[in-house]
């Protein structure tokens, strides 16, 4: 299936001469959502904002939906939409003209019905004739999302939605994430929240220092990188690993109660019963034991890390 | 064409307008009427007569212009930098608009304004002195020349300006002495010989000259000239603004 953004050896150098990415190729399918993850000053916003417009390209080429975005940006710019991180809102706006303002900016013709529709499903519908400065910060961010949402793009990028949101609002986001994703609208979202990421992407990319590190499935790359350990709680402290035991390459905690074995997941003999058995046959009391699996974040770190 | 984006960004511009009303039409025409009572009426009634015309009447073009030139510069800059600053122009640079869109928008809301704005001034001049146009069709060719020139200009300013002073640097300290030291109370001719030269050297005679000549059929240098310099700057702000949006002056990176 053609992707509906596909972003070929793009590379920006500014004019102060930082280069913000460096040859970045990905694909992006229709209706997936994928987080783009990495650190401040990885070049997120960067790549988004080439996408949609707003910063030249100094190399490199990007198609939306089969059109280029420099040749055809009428085209690929009426199919996208763009929350942006700052809560960038003319405060003295109502909230109803502003929406209505960012659809005709996309050349849709005014279509009271769709805009009622979504600010009742941003829950700003009571909200509609105040002046934007008047509203929380949630609902300023929500706003912002109806005025991408105003001339129904079908790829909406979400540059860190939830930066400065409180938890309860970034939950109702994620709700609002899926629902889209639900009614086929494929959605990029920056995060340097790895939760987030975890808990709403398809896939995952990983940005740093202006350079895509991987574009893996999240799943995929939770089991190709994510080592999973089990951890063995023991009745008496110990004061070292005992000989035995050593080829397991086990860790002892600081306590001298705690031996952690990690393992790979994806293997098909993971050791686990041989190691249990060998534990017994040293002598060692077993008190409980339990197994984790690294997170998204502890993986992106490891990969930060493993490139600094 | 995306007539739908010209549209709503013509009509956020003029209820911005409508919304600071006090500020966008009062005021422009109040300071204008306090001309009239200071330059007209009571200091006016002891000038002699300039050039055929009552000296009251006589101001009238001038301060016109005054007024049309000071508010297209002042509402186009303002109207293309207020989202710059505010960083809501990332909406206007993402969607499918071209800049020639951009300019209807934002270049025609500030002439319209502009336009109002000399209408209601000439409105108000007739409370005050008595005013015949002799060429209605010509003032009026003047009044939209000017405004649509003075607001690309305006456009222009609004899009080099990073900072507030910068905004109000050319209007106050270059547009504004031009205006007066362009005839707007005085005819070019009562001016010493050598100062007629230099005068020549200040595009806004040339504008006055001509509008004055719409009204009263007296002017300081032919109408021609006049119409040609009008045309010349309002090119000039159109060739300076198409560079601005081929190479994307500070607004695309």
């Amino acid at each position: 299936m053609q992707p509906i953004v596909s972003i070929v050896n793009l590379s920006k150098t500014y004019a102060d001469g930082h280069q913000a990415l460096k040859d970045v190729s990905l694909e992006i399918a229709e209706g997936e959502i994928l987080a783009l993850l990495g650190p401040n000053g990885a070049g997120k916003t960067t790549l988004i904002s080439i996408i949609c417009g707003i910063v030249n390209a100094s190399e490199g080429a990007v198609t939306v939906d089969g059109h280029d975005i420099v040749r055809d940006y009428r085209h690929t710019r009426a199919l996208i939409g763009l929350v942006p991180q700052e809560l960038t809102l003319g405060h003295f706006d109502k909230v109803w003209n502003t929406l209505c303002f960012s659809r005709g900016l996309f050349g849709r013709a005014p279509d009271p019905a769709y805009v009622e529709r979504l600010l009742k499903d941003l829950s700003l519908w009571s909200k509609k004739d105040t002046e934007i400065m008047a509203l929380s910060g949630g609902m300023k961010r929500r706003v912002l999302i109806g005025k991408a949402l105003a001339h129904e793009p079908k790829v909406l990028f979400l540059d860190e939605p939830t930066a400065g949101v409180d938890v309860e609002l970034r939950k109702d986001m994620w709700a609002l994430v899926r629902e889209l994703r639900e009614s086929g609208v494929t959605i990029i979202l920056t995060t340097h929240y790895i939760e987030e990421a975890e808990e709403i992407a398809d896939r995952v990319g990983i940005i740093d220092g202006g350079k895509l590190i991987l574009v893996e499935d999240k799943q995929e790359l939770m089991q190709k990188l994510g080592r999973k350990a089990m951890i063995v709680e023991l009745e008496e402290p110990l004061s070292g690993v005992p000989d035995t035991l050593a080829h397991w390459g086990l860790e002892l905690s600081g306590d001298g109660c705690r031996l952690t074995y990690t393992y790979d997941p994806r293997s098909t003999r993971t050791g686990i019963p041989g190691l249990l058995q060998a534990i017994g046959e040293a002598g060692l009391v077993v008190k409980d034991f339990k197994t984790t699996q690294s997170s998204l974040e502890e993986i992106f770190v490891s990969l930060v890390k493993g490139r600094a | 064409m995306n007539v739908q984006a010209v549209k709503v960004i013509y009509k956020y511009e003029m209820l911005r307008a409508w919304e600071t009303l006090l500020q966008s039409f009062a005021s422009p025409v109040i300071s204008t009427a306090l001309y009239f009572v200071v330059f007209g009426s009571a200091i006016g009634e002891r000038i002699e007569q300039i050039d055929g015309v009552a000296y009251g009447a006589f101001i009238v073009p001038g301060l016109m212009m005054l007024a049309l030139l000071t508010q297209s510069i002042a509402n186009a800059s303002f109207g293309i930098f207020f989202p710059k600053f505010t960083g809501t122009i990332y909406e206007v640079m993402s969607a499918p608009v071209s800049f020639l869109e951009i300019l209807l928008g934002y270049v025609g809301a500030a002439a319209t304004k502009s336009l109002i704005i000399g209408l209601i001034i000439l409105a108000t001049a007739g409370f005050f002195v008595p005013l015949e146009i002799a060429h209605p069709l010509w003032m009026a060719a003047f009044l939209l020349l000017t405004c649509v020139s003075f607001s690309l200009f305006g456009f222009i300013i609004g899009l080099w300006a990073d900072d507030f002073e910068k905004l109000q640097l050319i209007p106050l300290l270059v547009i504004t002495p031009l205006v007066f030291l362009g005839g707007s109370f005085y005819s070019v001719s009562m001016l010493p010989p050598v100062w007629q030269t230099v005068t020549l050297f200040n595009p806004v005679v040339y504008l006055i000259s001509g509008f004055r000549w719409s009204f009263f059929e007296v002017s300081d240098v032919s109408v021609a000239v006049s119409l040609a310099m009008v045309l010349a700057f309002l090119a000039l702000c159109l060739l300076v603004v198409g560079w601005m949006f081929r190479t994307g002056y500070r607004l695309r990176q």
